[in-house]
């Protein structure tokens, strides 16, 4: 039985220490039937660049709660350009103030989801983007 | 996408690296196109798979296991180490969450470590149906070690030590007394036994109970007998057999607390010794025979049933099973009528 999966990883870059967020979204995009690798708390831009490449990953989320998302983010895009990976779809979840958004999709980011996003959005998000004509 | 370049990954380029497995765990023709081209790159590798009840520890120890490996000494340089860490898939939605990494964090800095997360994907067993072909790929890469975490279900995991060289299973005090083990037919496969979280109460206990599992199984398993030949000089021209007893491989039990990194020196040590004997022995020899006998059989039957699956005449294979259902024929002669 062979079958592609999408395959995601949800990492938290920076030091705050609540990954409640991230792993409601990990669990939603496992009950749609992916693939979710979980890193655990206060990755670095190049351990989730190092984590995407070794795990070759549809998608990677970031759940960012600390307010440094202007740093974090575009640190990490700058990580998956440099390990090759720009076919990578990266989403963005947390809290993200609205000015900050257009930032963040400029430096490649596919989509920014606040605080109480119903996760289904995600998943479709997701599967649009992927597959558009299949899955 | 771009092409994945099988001699790019024998280089060691680990993007085109990750990218084959992807391809190879779809069954995608590119990724068989790979596992050929490389696979007489393949068998150098000591394969060893790490086993146990979930939440033993198994990714805690593979974290420290690996973080010890990786220290250089000047005599030796450190090997080149990939882990596989394999975790379930939903039966109902088919979506898994691949958490074994979270424990794995130390090692994330290292270029010569690679790990990967891989869903059962219905698999039953422990591993994946493509364990086997990660393996292989992630050897002609050069890994030196390739550890292989498994889902951990606490059944015998039978597949595991299909595939690896040496199984090491890891228990912790308070899962059950011991007997439940020997249910599992976790003894059988365990060629180094743990006792993890040595820091609970109840280890020594859990440690006993093993050992006397093991000495209790060791009459029929601990010793290998083999018949040599030999001639005497009282009689002539006459050979007869003699059996000779040649110590055979015996499991250690080892105590580790994987959170705070004791004992792992000790399961190194158990791991190297295990190798050694299975070199000595030509039981490496014998081990990559049978696995790779296993898997030809396996691959013959896929096959076989996809061909069958190719000539089947539907509205025969519907009417059978009418009779079947109203019970005009049997399950057996059903079989026999549409092979
Ligand atoms: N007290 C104690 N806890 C430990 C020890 N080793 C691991 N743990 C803890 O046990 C829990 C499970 O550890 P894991 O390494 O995830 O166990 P696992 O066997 O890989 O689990 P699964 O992959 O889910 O089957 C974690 O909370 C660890 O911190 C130990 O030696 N002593
Ligand atoms: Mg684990």
């Amino acid at each position: 039985m062979t079958q592609r999966k999408v395959r995601v990883l949800i990492a938290k870059p920076g030091l705050d220490g609540h990954d409640r967020g991230a792993k409601v979204i990990a669990r939603a995009l496992r009950d749609a039937g992916m693939e979710v690798i979980y890193t655990g708390l206060r990755q670095t831009p190049e351990m989730i660049a190092e984590a995407a490449l070794q795990e070759n990953v549809d998608v990677l989320g970031l759940s960012i709660l600390s307010g440094a998302h202007n740093a974090l983010v575009p640190a990490v895009m700058e990580k998956l350009l440099e390990y090759g990976l720009d076919d990578v779809r990266v989403f963005v979840g947390g809290i993200i103030p609205q000015k900050d958004i257009p930032r963040l999709l400029d430096k490649g980011v596919s989509a920014v989801y606040g605080p109480g996003t119903n996760t289904q959005i995600v998943v479709a998000d997701i599967k649009d983007s992927l597959h558009p004509q299949s899955n | 996408m771009p092409q994945i370049d099988p001699d790019a990954i024998r280089q060691g380029d680990r993007l085109n690296l990750s990218r084959a497995l992807t391809a190879v765990e779809n069954g995608t023709p590119e990724g068989q196109k790979l596992e050929s081209a490389l696979f007489p790159y393949s068998g150098h590798a000591h394969l060893i798979g790490m086993t146990g009840a979930p939440g033993t520890g198994k990714s805690t120890l593979v974290n420290q296991l690996v973080k010890l490996l990786r220290q250089t000494n000047d005599e030796n340089p450190a090997p080149k180490i990939a882990i596989i860490a394999v975790d379930p898939t939903s039966p109902f939605t088919g979506g898994a969450l691949l958490g074994d990494r979270i424990r794995m964090q130390a090692l994330a800095g290292d270029k010569g470590v690679f790990i990967r997360s891989m869903a059962s994907r219905g698999t039953l067993g422990g591993i994946a149906q493509n364990t086997a072909a990660f393996a292989t790929i992630l050897d002609s890469a050069g890994f030196d070690i390739i550890l292989v975490e498994t889902i951990g279900a606490g059944q015998a995991e039978v597949e595991i030590s299909r595939l690896a060289h040496t199984v090491v299973v890891v228990d912790a005090p308070g899962l059950g007394d011991g007997i439940q083990a020997i249910k599992a037919g976790i003894l059988e496969i365990a060629d180094i036994l743990v006792v993890n979280k040595a820091d609970r109460p109840g280890a020594d206990n859990t440690a006993n109970t093993l050992q006397a599992m093991l000495e209790m199984g060791q009459n029929s398993q601990g010793k290998l007998f083999t018949l040599g030949k030999h001639l005497r000089d009282d009689l002539p021209g006459e050979a007869f057999y003699v059996p000779i007893e040649q110590p055979g491989w015996k499991t250690p039990i080892l105590k580790t607390i994987a959170s705070e990194g004791k004992g792992v020196e000790g399961l190194i040590n158990a791991i190297q010794c295990h190798r050694s004997f299975l070199v000595t022995s030509c039981l490496w020899e014998q081990k990559e025979t049978q696995r790779l006998r296993y898997a030809l059989e396996a691959l013959i039957k896929d096959k076989l049933v996809h061909r069958w699956q190719q000539n089947l005449d539907e509205d025969k294979f519907e009417s059978v099973i009418a009779d079947l259902i109203q019970r005009k024929i049997s399950p057996i002669d059903a079989a026999s009528e549409l092979m």
